[in-house]
C-alpha cells in the first residue's frame, strides 16, 4: 500500500462536526484551539570576534489551529518548522509572541505551562531517540501519568490499554525495550505515550518521515482513527507534501522562519497562491511517469537565515521576481476564502507588475 | 597561534588561582596549631602569642591568604619551621633531583611503551599483542612501591649488583651524571617507568591500529608505497598524541613519586614531602605541593600548545 | 524491516486488536533489559569471571577472617621471627615480630579492602550527583562546578592524596576522606560528560513535556542511562584506590600498628628484605593480586557494556 493510492478518509470532509465536545473545552467549537501571533526565536551565533549575529529561525509567525482539524506545516529543512514545534511545546523559550490556547494565554496565571502541557503533547521524528533505551515501553508510557499523580498500577494499566489501542498487543510488547521493536512499532509507542496524558492537541514533528512507505501509511491511518476516537487536534509537520495532503485539513507553508501561505489543504496544494508553494509542489517527485518534473523550479539551497534577503525573503529564488520584491516585505494577506499568502504578485496595489488590479471599495 | 596561547593562558589563570587556594587551605585543614611542632611543650602563652604573630597566624584567614599569595608571587614560599631555611631553596634542590629521576623514567617508559605499542598495533590479536596488553595491565595494577622493593630484593639484596637506596655513593646529596651515580638511578627509574610504559603502550597501540585501519593507508599502499613509507606516515600521525601523553606522564611521575622516592631514599620532592609531613612542617608541605601542582599546570599548558602546534587536525580557535 | 502489515486495517475497523497481527515473524526471547544483557555477556568472559572469583574469594576471606585464621594474627613470638614461606607451623612464614603471616594477611584484607573500596563508593555517590547535576542543568551551574573540579585535576592523584592525608594527619578516617577527595572530581567529570551527552535527547524532551520536575527526570530518565558508564569508570578506580590506600599506610599515614593492613605490613617488613625477602614481599603481592583482579573485572564489565542498540 503506498501513499498515492490513499484517498482522504470520509472523516476529513467535516472535521469540526466530528470533534466530540471535550469537558475541558472553554470557548466552544468556534474558538481556535491554539492561536499564535508574532512568534519569534532568534538564536545567537558566535563567529570569531565579529559583531553578534543571530539566526532568525522563527521570525514572526502567526497562525491558528481550529478545534478538531489537522493543520499541516510544510517547508524545506531549515525553514523553522521544528523550531516552531519546540516553541509551541515550550521546549525552547520564545523571544517574542503570544500563544492563546482555547482563548487563554499560555504561561499566564489562568493557564500556566504545566497545565497547558497536560493538554498538548508531541511525537518526535526519531522514534528511537525519543524513547528511553533503559526503560520498557510500558514504563515509558506510564511515566507521564505517574508524574501527574496517577497511581502506579493505574498508570501501567493505562499504558497497556494504549498499547493495545495503537496496535501493539500488551502481553507481547509491554515489557520490551525500544531496541527490540521495529521503527513503526516504536513510533506507535511514541504515539501511545503522547496520548497517555489525554491531550487535546498533538504535535507530530516529522512523525512518519523516517518510516518505510508501507509502515508510514499504517501509522497515518492509525493517527486518523485516534483523532476521531479521542477528538484530537493535530499539528502535523512534514516535508513530504503527499503525506500532508493525505492527512491535513489546512496547510501552512513556511519559508525562512516566516509563513508564506496558509489555507485549505485542497486549495493550497492544488492551486497555490505563493510561487514558493508552487515550486515546492513541482519539486515533488511524482510516481506517475507521464507527469515527471522536467525542470527544477527551485534552484539552490535556501538563503542563510542569519542574513535573510531584504523585502520578500523568497525573491532571490522566485520566478515572479520584480524590482519591488527586494524592497517591500509582503504581508500575509487574504487571496481567497480562508486562504492567505505573503506574495506581492497576489496583492492588489503592491506595485508588482503581476498584481491584480485594485478593486474600488463599494 | 599566539592568540591560541593567550587563550590557554587565560583559561589556566583561574585554575592556578584555585590551586593556590587549595594549597593555602591545606595548612588550615590541619588539626591543631601549626606551630605545635616547633614550640616546646612548656611554652608560655606569651611565647605562643609572640610566635603566632611572627608567623602571621593571628590575622583573619583572607588576610593571611592575601599576604601569603603576595609573598608567593614574589618567589617567597616562607620559611621551613623545622630547618629555618627558606622553603623555596629546599624545594628547588629537591625538584631538580625528582625531575632527573622522572625524566629518565619517562624516557624509558616512552621508549618501551612506543615499541610495544607499535608491535602490538601492527600485529593485532597476535601473541605479541596479548603480551603487550598484559604488560599494560600489569603496569597500571602493580603497586609501584612494592615493585621497587621486589627489584631491590632481586638486584641488591640477592644479586648485589646495584645499590638499594640513595642517589649516590656519598650517601645523599645531589645526583650527578657520572657512572657511579648512574648505578643509583637504575632501580628507581625502572620502577617508576612501569606506569608510563603501560599507559603509552596502550595509547600507541590504539593509535597505530586506528591509523592502519583508515582508508588513506589503503590508498597509500595502492599507490605503490612500500611498508617503510607507510610506517613513516603512521609515525607522523601517531606522534603528537604519543608525545602529549609522555608530557603528561612526566607531570604525574614528578607529583606522584613520593612513594617510590621513599622506598629508594631518593632525595627528591617526595622525600621532602615525607619529611614535611612527619615533622609537621606545614610551610614546607604547602610550598612543595604548590610548586609541584604549578609545575603540573604549566606542563599541561605546554603539552596542550605543543600538541596543537604539531597536529594540524586540532582546531586552534 | 518487517513491518506490522495488517495493523492499519484492523485499526480502521476501530477494533482493539487482541490477537496481535503486529507481531513480527520471529518470536522474541523474554526481555532482559540492559543489565540483563550485560550480565549475560559478562558471565561468558572467562578473564572477567576469573577476576571476579578472585575478588569474591578475598572478600569472603576478609569477612570471615576472625573465625578462619589458623593462628592469632596479633600474637608474636620473639623466638620464631621471620620464618620462611613453607614453614611447618607458619605456612606463609612469620613477620619481624614472629606473628603468623597467613593470619595477618587474611585479617589485613579487611582493612585493605575497606580502605580501598570505601573512598570509591563515597566518591561514586558524591561525584555522580555533582556530575549529573552539572550536566543536566548546564549553563552557569555547570561552569562553576566544572571549573572548580578542574582545580583538583591540577594535582596528580598521588600528590593530592598524600597532601590531604599529610595535612589532616594519620588515621583510617582521614585516609578515606583524602582518597574520596581524590576520586570525586574524576567521577564527577565522567558523570558530567555522559550526562551532557544525553540531555539533548528527545526522550528527555518528551519527559519534560509530561510535566515532570527536573529532579524526577534526573532520577528516572537520566540516572538509568548514565549510571552504567559512571559505575564502570568507578570500578576501574578501585584498583588505583587500593594501591593508594595501602600506599598511605605504607607511608605511615593510614592504619597504625599493630593493626594488620597490607601496606603497613609491607612497610614494617622492609627491614627484613635481606633476611627473608619472600615474606617481605608477600603483602605487596596481595595488594597486586587484588588490584589486578579489580582492573581485569572492570575491563570485562566495560566490554560487556559496549552493546550496540
Amino acid at each position: 500500500m503506498s501513499v498515492t493510492t490513499l484517498s482522504p478518509s470520509p472523516a476529513l470532509a467535516q472535521p469540526l462536526a466530528r470533534a466530540p465536545i471535550d469537558a475541558r473545552d472553554r470557548g466552544g467549537p468556534a474558538q481556535p484551539l491554539l492561536s499564535v501571533s508574532g512568534l519569534q526565536k532568534h538564536f545567537p551565533v558566535r563567529k570569531g570576534s565579529g559583531p553578534k549575529q543571530v539566526v532568525r529561525a522563527v521570525d514572526g509567525v502567526d497562525f491558528e489551529t481550529l478545534k478538531g482539524e489537522t493543520l499541516g506545516i510544510v517547508g524545506e529543512s531549515g525553514c523553522g518548522k521544528s523550531t516552531t514545534a519546540k516553541l509551541l511545546m515550550g521546549l525552547i523559550e520564545r523571544d517574542a509572541g503570544e500563544m492563546l490556547f482555547d482563548g487563554e494565554a499560555v504561561g499566564s496565571r489562568a493557564l500556566p505551562w504545566r497545565a497547558y502541557r497536560r493538554q498538548v503533547q508531541m511525537v518526535f521524528q526519531d522514534s528511537y531517540a525519543s524513547l528511553n533505551p533503559r526503560m520498557t515501553v510500558e514504563a515509558s508510557i506510564a511515566f507521564g501519568p505517574k508524574v501527574n499523580g496517577v497511581p502506579g498500577r493505574q498508570a501501567v494499566e493505562r499504558a497497556r490499554a494504549l498499547l493495545a489501542r495503537v496496535g501493539l498487543e500488551p502481553k507481547r510488547f509491554a515489557g520490551r525495550y525500544p531496541h527490540e521493536l521495529s521503527g513503526g512499532q516504536r513510533q506507535r509507542v511514541n504515539i501511545a505515550r503522547a496520548l497517555a496524558l489525554e491531550p487535546r492537541l498533538v504535535l507530530l514533528d516529522e512523525a512518519v518521515s523516517a518510516l518505510d512507505k508501507s509502515v508510514e501509511a499504517q501509522v497515518l491511518n492509525l493517527l486518523l482513527d485516534l483523532k476521531a476516537e479521542f477528538g484530537l487536534t493535530y499539528i502535523f509537520i512534514s516535508h513530504d507534501l503527499n503525506v500532508v495532503r493525505f492527512i491535513s485539513d489546512r496547510v501552512m507553508v513556511m519559508y525562512l522562519g516566516r509563513v508564506s501561505e496558509i489555507g485549505p489543504s485542497d486549495t493550497v496544494l492544488a492551486e497555490p497562491a505563493h510561487p514558493y508553494s508552487h515550486a515546492l509542489l513541482h519539486a515533488m517527485p511524482s510516481l506517475d511517469p507521464d507527469n515527471r518534473t522536467q525542470e527544477a523550479l527551485l534552484a539552490g539551497d535556501p538563503p542563510n537565515p542569519i542574513d535573510p534577503p531584504s523585502g520578500c525573503r523568497f525573491h532571490p529564488r522566485c520566478r515572479l521576481v520584480a524590482p519591488v520584491c527586494s524592497g517591500t516585505e509582503p504581508p500575509l494577506d487574504p487571496v481567497g476564502p480562508a486562504h492567505r499568502a505573503a506574495c506581492l504578485a497576489r496583492q492588489p496595489g503592491s506595485g508588482h507588475p503581476d498584481a491584480p488590479a485594485v478593486r474600488e471599495a463599494a | 597561534m599566539l592568540l591560541y596561547i593567550l587563550k590557554r593562558l587565560l583559561y589556566v589563570t583561574p585554575v592556578a588561582f584555585g590551586v593556590s587556594v587549595v594549597c593555602f587551605a591545606l595548612v588550615h585543614l590541619a588539626p591543631g596549631d601549626p606551630l605545635s611542632a616547633v614550640l616546646p611543650a612548656d611554652a608560655t602563652q606569651a611565647t605562643i602569642d609572640e610566635m603566632r604573630a611572627a608567623y602571621g597566624f593571628d590575622k583573619p584567614l583572607p588576610v593571611q591568604y592575601a599576604i601569603w599569595l603576595w609573598h608567593v608571587l614574589q618567589g617567597d614560599l616562607g620559611t621551613s619551621i623545622a630547618t629555618g631555611r627558606p622553603v623555596l631553596g629546599e624545594v628547588a634542590r629537591a625538584v631538580v633531583n625528582s625531575l632527573i629521576l622522572a625524566s629518565v623514567a619517562t624516557l624509558i617508559g616512552f621508549t618501551f611503551g612506543t615499541l610495544f605499542g607499535f608491535v602490538a598495533g601492527y600485529h593485532r590479536n597476535s601473541i605479541l599483542d596479548r603480551a603487550a596488553s598484559a604488560l599494560s595491565v600489569f603496569g597500571v595494577s602493580v603497586p609501584h612501591y612494592w615493585l621497587g622493593m621486589v627489584l631491590v630484593i632481586i638486584f641488591s639484596a640477592t644479586l648485589g649488583w646495584l645499590p638499594p637506596t640513595g642517589a649516590g655513593p656519598d650517601g645523599s646529596g645531589n645526583w650527578r651524571p657520572d657512572f657511579e651515580h648512574l648505578r643509583y638511578i637504575i632501580l628507581p627509574a625502572i620502577t617508576m617507568s612501569v606506569i608510563p610504559t603501560g599507559i603509552i603502550a596502550r595509547t600507541v597501540r590504539a593509535l597505530v591500529a586506528d591509523i592502519l585501519a583508515q582508508d588513506f593507508v589503503e590508498a597509500l599502499r595502492a599507490k605503490g608505497m612500500n611498508e617503510w613509507g607507510v610506517f613513516k606516515h603512521v609515525v607522523r600521525n601517531a606522534a603528537p598524541t604519543a608525545l602529549a601523553i609522555m608530557g603528561l606522564q612526566l607531570g604525574y611521575l614528578l607529583g606522584g613519586s613520593i612513594l617510590i622516592e621513599t622506598v629508594f631514599a631518593w632525595p627528591g620532592t617526595g622525600f621532602l614531602l615525607n619529611a614535611a609531613i612527619f615533622q609537621r612542617d606545614l610551610p614546607l608541605l604547602q610550598g612543595s605541593i604548590l610548586v609541584l601542582a604549578m609545575f603540573f599546570v604549566g606542563l599541561n599548558l605546554i603539552v596542550d600548545v605543543m600538541q596543537t602546534a604539531l597536529d594540524p587536525r586540532i582546531e586552534r580557535a | 524491516m518487517t513491518a506490522p502489515v495488517t495493523a492499519a486495517s484492523v485499526a480502521l475497523d476501530g477494533a482493539v486488536p487482541t490477537a496481535s497481527p503486529v507481531a513480527e515473524a520471529e518470536a522474541f526471547a523474554p526481555s532482559r533489559g540492559f543489565w540483563g544483557h550485560v550480565g549475560h555477556r559478562l558471565v561468558r568472559d572467562p578473564v572477567a569471571m576469573a577476576a571476579g572469583a578472585v575478588i569474591l574469594t578475598i572478600v569472603l576471606v576478609a569477612i570471615f577472617a576472625p573465625w578462619i585464621t589458623p593462628m592469632d594474627p596479633y600474637k608474636g613470638s620473639m623466638l620464631r621471627r621471620l620464618r620462611p614461606v613453607g614453614d611447618a607451623t607458619y605456612w606463609l612464614g612469620s613477620d619481624e615480630l614472629g606473628r603468623d603471616m597467613l593470619s595477618r594477611l587474611m585479617v589485613g584484607a579487611r582493612l585493605s579492602l575497606f580502605m580501598g573500596v570505601t573512598p570509591v563508593l563515597i566518591a561514586f555517590a558524591i561525584g555522580s550527583s555533582i556530575g549529573i547535576l552539572a550536566g543536566y542543568v548546564g549553563g552557569w551551574t555547570n561552569t562553576i562546578l566544572m571549573r572548580t573540579i578542574d582545580v583538583f585535576f591540577a594535582f596528580p592523584s598521588v600528590l593530592l592524596a598524600i597532601a590531604l592525608s599529610g595535612a589532616l594527619g594519620a588515621g583510617i578516617f582521614n585516609a578515606i576522606v583524602s582518597l574520596t577527595c581524590v576520586f570525586v572530581p574524576q567521577i564527577a567529570r565522567v558523570a558530567e560528560s555522559v550526562t551532557t551527552g544525553i540531555r539533548k535527547r528527545d526522550y528527555i524532551d518528551a519527559a519534560k513535556l509530561s510535566g515532570a520536575s527536573a529532579l524526577t527526570i534526573m532520577r528516572v530518565q537520566v540516572l538509568g542511562n548514565v549510571v552504567g558508564p559512571i559505575f564502570v569508570y568507578a570500578t576501574s578506580l578501585i584498583s588505583v584506590s587500593m594501591i593508594l590506600a595501602s600506599g598511605l599506610s605504607f607511608l605511615g599515614l593510614g592504619v597504625r600498628p599493630p593493626e594488620p593492613e597490607w601496606g603497613l605490613m609491607l612497610n614494617t617488613l622492609r627491614t627484613a628484605i635481606y633476611v627473608n625477602p619472600m615474606v617481605a614481599a608477600l603483602p605487596g603481592l596481595a595488594i597486586f593480586i587484588v588490584s589486578i583482579a579489580f582492573n581485569l573485572f572492570s575491563d570485562g564489565l566495560r566490554t560487556a557494556m559496549e552493546i550496540r542498540q
